[in-house]
């Protein structure tokens, strides 16, 4: 099985990574983008085949290691 | 006496560190590898700088699980003193034995150039022969020393007074342009203009510049000293009121 997780800046939390790359789409001439933030990606492949015990693992495993829950925020997707 | 300094892989202030404590001050120190478990004996440790595991994932986001840590935890829950210098303040942060995080300088760029600042209390093992109010000039060499904490938090640890440092400008002053842009007097856009802070009860400091760089005539500077050099005298004190 597949666990996706998405881990992004808390809205509270400056992003300047997502303010330059703004401003550089801005450059190239899309004006109308207003905002963006930039977060990260992790895609982890698992063996066997207990999807539930596995995300109680995973969550702790977000928590402590894959995101810092002072600044940022994770959504974790299982696939079986 | 006897000093720690630990090493990651990837810790390239660990020398200079050592250096200033046992050739600079005459002091005991050995260095602690981060697989081992044993604080061989240290009275203080100190967690230097440098980019522990490349940095990869978060700064300081995997040196916080080696078995070193789980040592230098409890060595401060024992009320030992533990100095974390920039990596290492990103490492004492995700421990969680200091409140808060460190994340992307504001202005995008690696910082690396001498900043002043300001001594905020001497109530800390550190900082307990440094003036209140003084203006050490001591370098800093980041790309992720923004301090942020939420508002709750960091109401917490002003009300506290565990903020032990905050960048100012060469006479102390807080009221520059503190903006985080290039040549301000906060080179990272750190909230309250925070360069290093203590736990609530004071044996843990993190900071951002580097004091070590900062400890001899030939570096510019030897206004970091006193950092070392107030720790020296506490453990020196404690060591006599055993």
């Amino acid at each position: 099985m597949k666990a996706l997780i998405k881990v992004m800046p808390k809205k509270t939390v400056l992003d300047p990574q997502g303010e330059a790359v703004r401003q550089a789409i801005q450059h190239l001439g899309m004006e109308t983008v207003k905002a963006a933030r930039v977060g990260k990606w992790i895609e982890l492949e698992i063996e066997g085949g207990d999807a539930e015990a596995a995300r109680k693992k995973l969550d702790v495993l977000c928590q402590d290691l894959l995101s810092n829950p002072v600044v940022e925020d994770y959504e974790l997707q299982v696939i079986p | 006496m006897k000093f720690g300094v630990i090493q990651f892989p990837g810790s390239n202030c660990d020398q200079d560190v050592f250096h200033v404590l046992k050739h600079v001050l005459g002091q005991e120190t050995v260095y602690l590898w981060h697989k081992d478990e044993s604080l061989q004996g240290a009275d203080a440790v100190i967690v230097p700088g440098g980019f522990s595991y490349g940095d990869y994932l978060r700064c300081g986001a995997i040196a916080r699980f080696s078995p070193v840590m789980r040592s230098v935890v409890a060595h401060a829950a024992a009320g030992g003193p533990v100095m974390g210098i920039c990596n290492g303040f990103q490492i004492l942060c995700e421990s969680g034995l200091l409140p808060g995080a460190l994340i992307r300088n504001k202005g995008l760029h690696f910082v690396c150039r001498h900043v002043h600042i300001r001594s905020e209390t001497p109530q800390t093992p550190f900082t307990c022969q440094i003036r209140t109010g003084a203006a050490l000039k001591i370098p800093v060499a980041h790309g992720e020393g923004c301090y942020f904490a939420d508002d709750a938090t960091l109401a917490r640890i002003e009300k506290n007074g565990q903020v032990v440092f905050r960048y100012c400008d060469a006479y102390g002053r807080l009221d520059g342009d503190a903006t985080g842009a290039c040549g301000s007097i906060n080179p990272n856009g750190s909230r309250n203009n925070i360069a290093g802070i203590c736990n609530e009860k004071r044996n843990v400091l993190g900071m951002m510049p580097h004091p070590e760089r900062a400890a001899e005539r030939e570096l510019g500077s030897t206004d970091g000293l006193a950092l070392f050099e107030g720790l020296a005298h506490t453990l020196a004190l404690k060591g006599c009121l055993q």
